[in-house]
């Protein structure tokens, strides 16, 4: 009963329209973006706002995950907080461990007099390699069972959402919890360093935006590699009529489960990459509302289009900020307000403006020619 | 004995108040398919609709009694509103209903930290419900809190009415057919514009009950509804949708459990390890405890 079909944009509408130099319009843009983010951006704003701007770019990072798994594959995953969360936290003990010094436990752990040294689990963190690869392997190691479990037994729709969403709550639950071991409710705050570079310093903190641009390119270059794919075809069409495609001999869990893989993995490496920008990591950031406010960019932008998602998730982190400065209760009001008419009534986000537009025009156009 | 006996009777209340909750979303999840974020938020307005008569009405145990009506049409009277200002629009896609319904819920809580404020107020429960009611004497007694009694008899009173009204009432019949059958219910002349709006009054409404009970065991706060919706919703997913003998049987189930691994454990552990049992659960039986059965393939 996924039936988000009729309304989201078809892979055809969502193709480029078939012109000479139309294969040359994604390399176009993707230079132009590319020119925008590393270029214009740096020289425009202020060590500030471009600081701002990482935050929203991370955003961005998991909004092309959404895009791929829920605006492609009808997956509604409103628990992406969790492998965020995932990946800010192997990130955020790997940079703690090394801020303490050798033989030092985290500066939390020493205040609650509990710990004198780091506790098991923690401690293959005070590799680096290892905790770069668990920023991503471990989200998509935890999707990859739960997914397996619940893709197989072909729960979906309603029951998948809730369940994801269940899971930020008891993740987030349950890191308050062990305060000793976690920071609690405070999370792991106050990171000084970056792999040896000191993060108060703005140069340091120019090169995480860098990192962090380059990175969110190459995810983007990466989704879009996918959906063109035959694999990106296969996961419309198990959105579209899961049934038909198990006819056809494939299996739609499998097809489900890269898709949900591949987004946590996103989510993760977005997470991590959001520490050194901001600096902290707390339950606060992951749990349920967090990580709705996830899938809100990406439902206003175009849950489907991948440029949509993106920009989608940027501009609503940008105007979060802008509005919540001012006035914090107009803002609350806004974003249900953006929800409700972004899925009520423009079910395919600001993105399906453009071909709505663009259909009437043409439509218009050979009403003219008719004449 | 009396350890485990208290206990079992505190898995209960939990179970109670749970069933409250899942109650009115299994009207609008499991009959109609509407998977209302929003309905966390009535919760809400029944309750913070407690606070307000308490103020107004001297006598806690008056305004209590008067609380549950006017509570079950404020919050059944915002349902239907929203069922008619945007969810009948939305009827073909429950994972946007769910999004859209969210919207609304951000909205009205803000709109209760804007009126009430945004700390937590409270509410004074009436003499009668106050106290303990010992169960067994003795050097060892065995004592039940009367509020959560209270609440026991209100979610029995509350599950025996709705499915006596769907059983029994020419609009449970109608609420019945339209469920099953959407098309056949309509060209039988049924207005199921109509219908959907009923259901989604009561099933609002009971969330309202909902508010007037948690009040008795809580704070009130324009979060509460939060905090409450995904167990309200696990308690539905794994019941089966749409089936009320499951979400009661599931209800208290998850309140005991909750209150066994609390007990062996700790409570944030203890949310975990029920979340992992839903889970395992629903590798068993994928549609919930109990499923209508259907020729679909799905």
């Amino acid at each position: 009963m996924t039936t988000i079909a009729p309304h989201a944009p078809s892979v055809k509408q969502l193709q480029p329209s078939k012109g000479r130099l139309a294969f040359l319009r994604p390399a176009a843009g993707f230079a132009a973006a590319a020119v925008a983010l590393f270029a214009v951006a740096p020289l425009a704003l202020s060590d500030f706002r471009l600081g701002l701007l990482a935050k929203y770019l991370c955003t961005a990072m998991v909004a092309v995950g959404i895009c791929l798994a829920w605006g492609r594959g009808g997956l509604l995953i409103l628990g992406q907080g969790v492998f965020f969360g995932l990946g800010g936290y192997a990130m955020a003990m790997h940079l703690k461990i090394a801020d303490a010094g050798p033989g030092q436990v985290p500066d939390f752990m020493q205040l609650y007099g509990t710990a004198t040294e780091l506790p098991w689990w923690w401690r293959p963190f005070a590799n680096p390699v290892f905790a770069l690869a668990a920023t991503v392997l471990l989200p998509m190691a935890v999707a990859a069972i739960l997914g397996s479990f619940v893709f197989r037994r072909r729960v979906k729709g309603a029951y998948f959402a809730i369940l994801s969403q269940a899971l930020a709550a008891a993740f987030a639950i349950w890191l308050v919890g062990q305060q000793a071991t976690t920071g609690g409710t405070n999370g792991l705050t106050d990171i000084q360093g970056f792999f040896g570079y000191d993060l108060d310093d703005p140069v340091n903190q120019r090169m995480v935006y860098f990192v962090i641009a380059a990175v969110l390119l190459l995810l983007i270059a990466l989704a879009r590699q996918l959906i063109h794919s035959r694999y990106g075809e296969l996961l419309v069409a198990v959105r579209d009529s899961e049934e038909r495609v198990r006819f056809l001999g494939y299996n739609p869990a499998n097809v489900k489960l890269v898709a949900y893989v591949a987004a946590a993995g996103m989510a993760g490496l977005a997470g991590a990459l959001f520490v050194p920008a901001v600096g902290i990591i707390s339950p606060a950031l992951i749990g349920i509302v967090p990580s709705i406010e996830l899938v809100i960019g990406a439902a206003v932008g175009g849950r489907a289009s991948l440029v949509g998602a993106v920009l989608g998730a940027i501009a609503v982190a940008w105007a979060r900020t802008a509005l919540s400065e001012e006035f914090p209760a107009a803002w609350t009001y806004f974003q249900g307000l953006l929800f409700i008419v972004a899925l009520a009534f423009l079910p395919g986000g600001l993105a399906s403006l453009v071909g709505i537009v663009r259909r009437r025009r043409a439509s218009g156009a050979s009403e003219g020619e008719a004449a | 004995m009396t350890v485990i006996l208290g206990q079992m009777f505190t898995g209960v209340s939990i179970g109670a108040v749970l069933l409250l909750i899942a109650l009115g979303l299994s009207l609008t999840f499991g009959q109609m398919n509407v998977i209302n974020m929003a309905h966390g938020e009535f919760i809400m307005a029944g309750a913070y609709t407690t606070y307000v008569l308490q103020k107004s009405i001297a006598g806690a145990g008056l305004s209590l009694i008067v609380a549950l009506p006017v509570a079950f049409l404020v919050s059944g009277a915002l349902g239907a509103l929203l069922e008619w200002l945007l969810i009948r629009r939305l009827y073909l896609r429950p994972l946007d209903t769910l999004l859209v319904t969210w919207g609304v819920s951000l909205m009205l809580q803000q709109l209760a930290r804007d009126i009430f404020g945004a700390p937590n107020v409270q509410t004074r429960a009436p003499d009668v419900l106050t106290g303990n009611i010992t169960v067994i004497g003795g050097d060892d007694p065995l004592t039940f809190a009367s509020s959560r009694l209270f609440i026991l008899g209100l979610a029995v009173a509350a599950v025996v009415a709705l499915s006596l009204a769907l059983r029994l009432t020419p609009l449970g019949r109608r609420i019945r057919a339209v469920v099953q059958n959407r098309d056949l219910a309509e060209v039988s002349g049924i207005s199921t514009g109509r219908v959907d709006r009923t259901a989604f009054f009561i099933g609002s409404g009971l969330a309202g009950i909902a508010g007037v009970a948690l009040t008795l065991v809580g704070p009130i706060g324009p979060t509460m509804g939060t905090n409450v919706i995904i167990d309200a919703f696990l308690v539905i997913v794994v019941g089966g949708i749409g089936q009320l003998k499951g979400s009661v049987i599931v209800a208290f189930v998850l309140g005991v459990l909750q209150s066994v691994l609390e007990y062996s454990t700790t409570v944030s552990v203890a949310k975990v390890l029920v979340l992992v049992a839903i889970v395992a659960f629903l590798q068993w039986r994928p549609q919930g405890l109990y499923t209508v059965r259907t020729r679909s393939l799905v």
